[in-house]
């Protein structure tokens, strides 16, 4: 046979694959019509927020903007060990003074006081001079400034301004892993007993991976039996296993910190069957027992849902398969049926996981201090400190973090091996 | 060697799922070792219960089965050693066809060489050599059927057990697996119990075959005897083709009686009848019945054909016989054919041996 192939007419002439297209153009522009509004609901709602989100945690534009000509003569400051030149001193007082003619002064003097402790005296003291016209501007402003107070002699508070130059910082993200800038440029580790991010990213992967473990043992069972039951019983079943979803979240919180309080009814029954003592009873909230519970029970429907999805295609004749070929009932169930739910163990553990590494109401009632995870600290950010870029750099890093989740999943089981429903 | 004749038995077994309906009664049946038996029978007859008993996965509620002369009723499937073709291949979907093969043998602990020979082999048996590191989803249905054959007979059960394997296959496939199942069988002398709905099947594939029908045997004999001599009239209704009459029995001699019809009166062969005024059914073969016969019979009867449908190698006519319209003829295609015409009246006869006549319907 020939290598070429010849192009395929139709009968009017036209190459079949022209014509091919042109017929199915209509159709293609049809759906895409039809999925457009979902398209740009999904644009609108989650790449643009997850974009403004990034710019917010690495924007540190404001010092940029507010000292234009003191980063701009700082280009010329070579020796950084060394006091800068005139002409910095100059460029930081002209940029000075028309922020403080623009009632902007204080907001540097606090933006730089937390870059280096001290800025907001000297500033302010700085302010003083201009306001009253003691600076001589067609004198070394190097001398007048540095007669001011003995900090701005101090090449470190210099390096601290030179610092905040790059409109954009990484420092959030370093702050998120206990680390941050040192004064020559390296990252440097926080000291130790004020690391407290680090405990909160180990305790939300720890948490989250026990909560999947424990699902998975509850769920695989109850799948199981959904799957098999006859309909009558499995229906109802089902239902058990929904009504959580049809409860508020908020209650079904509430409801375990009626049941798991020290005077609550779990202790009340622990106490009765005498398992505890009386003036012994555990705390099982406001720690991490209360939320490996809650959370447990209320993720639970997310593992079975999915096995059961996969169960239910599993052909009860494959078991006895197994058995009538002589597999023990545990041969046949770990060699045939085990294998073949994977998929859905799959899907159920990484469904649970992904909601339990983001999960804030439940461990934000239950979890007390030893309980609470990496949302409590951002909602906490978002809320109270108002460090809103803080708080967008942590979001950030639990999504890469679910990303990386997902892309060693995929290494290791395949994404195709997933099945939902 | 000698055949043990009662290799498996069913003594006196009853099955019940919810108490009050018996869906297997009083079943007692012998099966030879070595014998190719098909239960055979409308769905919901018992058959695939009584097999599902044999392999393990139903208990019967009463009386008890017996392997080899051994009480099975409480051994667990996966200690019977009884092979099992299912429905619908039951092939393990994750594994490739050699390990398909392998499980059987792994579970015993075979040794590794020892597996491969037997894996080779059997899939040589079904000519599917070659095949081993496929998947079960890349194999065709009738290839699947093999593989599942395979694996059923890998692992040299004694007895080799079929629920209506060949049920999703389509009919050239089905029948060109008939005859390889059959030829397996002979080949290796295992004893095996098919369970089908498919009467043709039963017969071209049975050593003997027993009709089920509402939870009993109705009848168990070869498949000539089956289709010769019916001994009821829902076995003659459920294999082959049957014109029947519905009558009362007037005269009885020792093989021949004279049943009364709605207008008129037949000679037959009384079967199940014993005595006068009894109701009686009267089955007889489309076959069994000639146009204008040459040679003298003793019913010989007018009748006016209502319908011709040509199917090839014969031609079917039917009839408006003694008071009923739906009297079927079956004429075998040959060149010294008749002009058969629609509404034109013919002369038929049978002999009164091959009208029984059995119980009423």
């Amino acid at each position: 046979m020939s290598s070429e192939t010849k192009q395929i007419l139709t009968t009017d002439g036209i190459p079949l694959e022209v014509s091919l297209k042109k017929a199915e153009k209509k159709n293609k522009i049809k759906a895409f019509l039809l999925v457009a509004p979902l398209l740009l609901f999904l644009v609108i709602t989650y790449i643009f927020p997850i974009g403004d989100m990034f710019m917010r945690s690495v924007d540190d534009r404001m010092v940029t903007n507010m000292l234009p000509k003191t980063f701009k003569a700082m280009e010329k400051w070579e020796n950084l060990d060394e006091l800068p030149p005139e002409e910095v001193y100059r460029g930081f007082y002209e940029d000075y003074k028309l922020l403080a003619e623009n009632q902007q002064h204080g907001k540097l003097g606090q933006r730089l006081n937390k870059e280096k402790n001290g800025f907001n005296t000297i500033t302010k003291k700085l302010f003083r001079q201009i306001k009253r016209k003691k600076i001589d501007e067609s004198a070394s402003l190097k001398e007048q400034i540095n007669k001011l107070h003995k900090r701005w002699r101090d090449v470190e508070y210099w390096q601290a301004i030179k610092r905040t130059a790059p409109p954009y910082t990484a420092s959030k993200y370093l702050k998120g892993m206990d680390m941050y800038f040192a004064a020559d440029g390296s990252i440097a580790q926080v000291d130790e007993d004020r690391r407290i991010h680090r405990i909160l990213w180990l305790r939300t992967l720890e948490i989250a991976f026990f909560v999947t473990l424990f699902c998975f043992f509850m769920g695989y069972p109850i799948a199981h039996l959904l799957a098999t039951l006859p309909m009558k019983y499995s229906n109802l079943l089902m239902i058990c296993v929904l009504l959580p979803f049809w409860t508020s979240l908020l209650v079904r919180t509430a409801s375990w910190m009626i049941l798991l309080q020290q005077q609550g009814i779990v202790n009340d029954f622990f106490v009765m069957i005498g398992l505890v003592a009386d003036d012994n009873r555990p705390e099982m909230m406001y720690n991490k027992v209360g939320t490996y519970v809650a959370m447990t029970q209320i993720l639970l429907p997310f593992m079975v849902l999915p096995l059961y999805s996969v169960m239910k295609t599993i052909s009860p004749s494959l078991m006895r398969a197994g058995k009538s070929l002589g597999g023990t009932p545990f041969v046949a169930f770990w060699k045939v049926y085990f294998p073949l739910t994977i998929p859905g163990i799959g899907a159920g553990c990484l469904l649970v996981f992904i909601l339990a590494i983001g999960y804030y109401i439940t461990p934000a009632l239950v979890g007390g201090a030893s309980g609470t995870l990496i949302s409590n600290q951002i909602a906490f950010h978002m809320k109270t400190t108002l460090d809103w870029s803080f708080a967008s750099a942590m979001g950030l890093m639990l999504l890469t973090g679910v990303l990386v989740i997902y892309w060693i999943y995929n290494k290791l089981v395949g994404v195709d091996n997933i099945k939902l429903g | 060697m000698s055949k043990n004749p009662e290799f498996v038995k069913f003594d006196k077994v009853d099955k019940s799922y919810d108490g009050k309906v018996l869906v297997v009664k009083d079943l007692q049946l012998d099966i030879a070792e070595g014998e190719f038996i098909t239960m055979l029978g409308p769905s919901g007859s018992g058959k695939t219960t009584c097999l599902m008993m044999l392999a393990g996965f139903e208990t019967p509620t009463h009386g008890e089965i017996l392997l080899d002369g051994n009480i099975i009723s409480n051994i667990p499937p996966h200690k019977r050693g009884i092979g099992m073709v299912f429905q619908n291949y039951a092939l393990f979907p994750h594994m490739t066809v050699y390990e398909n093969l392998a499980f059987p043998l792994r579970v015993r602990k075979v040794e590794k060489d020892e597996i491969d020979k037997k894996v080779d082999k059997a899939l040589s048996m079904v000519s599917l050599s070659g095949f081993e590191t496929r998947m079960p989803a890349q194999l065709s249905g009738g290839q699947q059927q093999r593989v599942a054959v395979a694996r059923a007979l890998v692992f040299d059960p004694a007895v080799v057990l079929m629920d209506e394997p060949l049920g999703a296959l389509d009919k050239n496939l089905r029948e060109s697996m008939q005859y390889e199942i059959k030829h397996i069988h002979e080949s290796i002398g295992v004893t095996v119990v098919y369970v089908t709905h498919d009467q043709s099947e039963a017969l071209t594939m049975s050593n003997r075959i027993a009709v089920f029908n509402d939870g009993k045997v109705q009848q168990l004999s070869n498949p000539a005897e089956l289709y010769e001599k019916p001994v009821n009239s829902f076995v003659a209704e459920f294999i082959g083709e049957n014109n029947t009459f519905n009558g009362e029995v007037v005269d009885i001699a020792k093989d021949k009686c004279k049943v009364k019809l709605a207008n008129s009166e037949i000679l037959a062969n009384p079967i199940s009848v014993k005595s006068k005024g009894e109701k009686t059914t009267v089955s007889l073969r489309p076959e069994r019945a000639l146009i204008n016969p040459t040679d003298k019979m003793d019913n010989m009867f007018t009748g006016k054909i209502e319908e011709v449908i040509y199917h090839g190698d014969h031609t079917r006519v039917r009839l408006n016989l003694l008071g009923s319209s739906e009297f079927i003829l079956k004429v075998p295609n040959s060149t010294s054919n008749l002009e058969l015409k629609v509404s034109q009246d013919i002369n038929i006869g049978w002999n009164s041996v091959d009208a029984r006549a059995l119980d009423p319907k």
